[in-house]
């Protein structure tokens, strides 16, 4: 055991905390003797989420799929416009108040909004989780462009290099690390505004299922639900943070790159 | 010489903080001239370099390169006068999520005619040519580096291959060999005389080292303290290629110990006044 490398002895710890969690659930559950109404056993819940498998996997498609065209959407537009407002100093300070302003607005309130708009169904899902993600990217590549030193633009002013020739070399790259940083942000708000609009209107999704196994007090489902948002929020994390580390590398120095 | 490549005529440079940088600074310099500016720190002799780069706007005056007026007003894009440009900075500013061969391959990628064959060419003939500047320098085997892997005085060896890569007609170096040791640095001014003397770019070079500007430059300016201005222009006589022994002899103290007198006498009217 004492042969683990660190990072293996870390990964261990974290199972193992997991697991505990799980088992102390378990046991809270068999010794309080609490109802599966209120509470019901992860054994339970795993039952559940195997039997209902076929049941539940069309909707959790429609929820992955509702989401990554929200987010596709939402990092996009969040670009565009982080460019624009970041790489001009006067855009940046005019646009700034605007722009918090709009994300300080609750994403709940919109979905009423978008139902009037397109109906109920995968469009509103579509739209809030494509809002609700748009906002740190934009404040990211914009803090991230704006925050881009003069001495590197130089490199290329002197060289008589255009505005899109420094923006594209030296400001863009330059605001990669903070792209990415949103974008491991922006995938889970894209599921809190898919999920959100899912449980107000639509007759598909995770958020669905749940609403209308709650109204049927089939709490062991409301939890299969959670379980499989859970999953899905952690896989696509991981998978940016994957692709962070891939494209930005320079910017986390040290450690095992600076091996290579 | 016919009409000088660059011109300043009574230059005046005030910092948005109030600080006047340069007073009625006149400096002008023919092609193929090497040209060394000394004189006290905060003497204005990097503003100088970011003028004629184009990087700054004279508050009064005119920086004529190349025929053209530099920064005037009016004009958008900072450097347009159509002299190709070589430019290393005090601190050397690699690009951080480039190989140290591509930071050194940025000037191909942006200035014509070699831009147009960038694609084309960067991992041949382009590649060839930055690792063979970055040998030269003492860089070889570093190319695939990224730039937090290097040394400082590494890092301003590859910046001084990235001043040259593209053969510029007019070199800007700022202190490129101030992080350096001394060994390396006699190297780099070898290295330095010999391309200015097969390709004879224009050099304009801001310099601590007196030694250095005595064994490199045709001109050493001598600049006043704050608010800079030149006052004294000499010519350095020595043969060249000079090398470093020359640089021990008397004629060449003799010269160094002048221009230290001189701007020691600069230096002390700068705190008086």
């Amino acid at each position: 055991m004492n042969k683990l490398s660190p990072a293996a002895q870390q990964n261990l710890l974290s199972l193992m905390t997991l697991l505990g969690f799980f088992a102390l659930w378990e046991l809270a559950c068999v010794a309080f003797s609490i109802s599966s109404l209120i509470l019901p056993k992860p054994s339970q819940i795993a039952t559940v989420l195997i039997t209902k498998m076929p049941l539940l996997w069309p909707h959790t498609a429609q929820t992955l799929y509702t989401t990554l065209v929200g987010f596709g959407c939402g990092v996009t537009v969040g670009i565009v416009l982080g460019m624009l407002i970041g790489s001009s100093k006067l855009a940046y300070n005019v646009a700034y108040p605007l722009l918090v302003g709009f994300s300080s607005i609750p994403k709940v309130a919109v979905v009423p909004i978008f139902v009037v708009w397109f109906g109920a169904g995968t469009v509103p899902a579509i739209l809030t989780s494509a809002v609700i993600s748009i906002f740190p990217v934009v404040v990211n590549v914009a803090t991230g462009l704006a925050s881009t030193e003069p001495e590197l633009e130089d490199v290329l002013k002197v060289l008589g290099a255009s505005k899109r020739d420094v923006l594209w070399n030296v400001g863009l790259p330059r605001a990669m690390p903070y792209l990415f940083a949103s974008l491991k942000i922006a995938i889970t708000l894209a599921f809190v505004g898919t999920v959100l609009s899912e449980t107000v209107a639509a007759n598909r999704g995770i958020g669905n299922v749940m609403m209308i196994a709650s109204g049927n007090f089939d709490v062991p489902l409301v939890f299969a639900g959670l379980f499989i948002l859970a999953g899905l929020g952690i896989s696509l994390y991981a998978v940016s943070s994957l692709v962070e580390r891939r494209m930005t590398g320079w910017s986390q120095r040290k450690t095992e790159m600076a091996m290579v | 010489m016919s009409t000088p490549l660059i011109e300043l005529t009574s230059v005046r440079l005030q910092y948005a903080n109030g600080t006047v940088a340069l007073e009625s600074t006149d400096l002008s310099i023919a092609q193929g001239d090497f040209v060394a500016l000394v004189g006290p720190s905060g003497c204005g002799k990097s503003t100088i370099l970011k003028l004629v780069a184009g990087l700054l706007r004279p508050s009064a005056g005119a920086v004529v390169v190349g025929g053209r007026e530099v920064g005037a007003a009016g004009q958008r894009d900072a450097f347009a006068s159509g002299i190709r440009l070589g430019l290393a900075f005090q601190n050397p500013t690699m690009l951080p999520w480039l190989s140290i061969r591509e930071n050194v391959m940025i000037p191909l990628k942006i200035v014509e005619p070699f831009r147009k064959d960038y694609a084309r060419k960067k991992k041949g003939e382009f590649a060839d040519r930055a690792d063979a500047l970055l040998a030269q320098v003492g860089l070889k085997g570093f190319a695939d580096k990224r730039p937090w892997q290097l040394s400082g005085g590494m890092l301003q060896r590859a910046s001084l291959c990235r001043a040259l890569i593209h053969e510029p007609q007019l070199l800007l170096l700022d202190e490129p060999f101030g992080a350096l040791d001394q060994f390396t640095r006699e190297e780099l001014w070898d290295i330095m005389q010999d391309l200015w003397i097969k390709t004879r770019p224009t050099v304009l070079l801001v310099t601590h080292d007196l030694r250095e500007s005595a064994y490199l430059a045709t001109r050493i300016c001598v600049m006043s303290s704050r608010p800079g201005r030149i006052i004294e222009d000499c010519p350095v006589p020595f043969e060249r290629p000079r090398n470093v022994a020359m640089s021990y002899a008397s004629e060449f103290s003799e010269l160094v110990q002048q221009l230290r007198m001189r701007i020691a006498h600069a230096r002390s009217e700068g705190v008086t006044a």
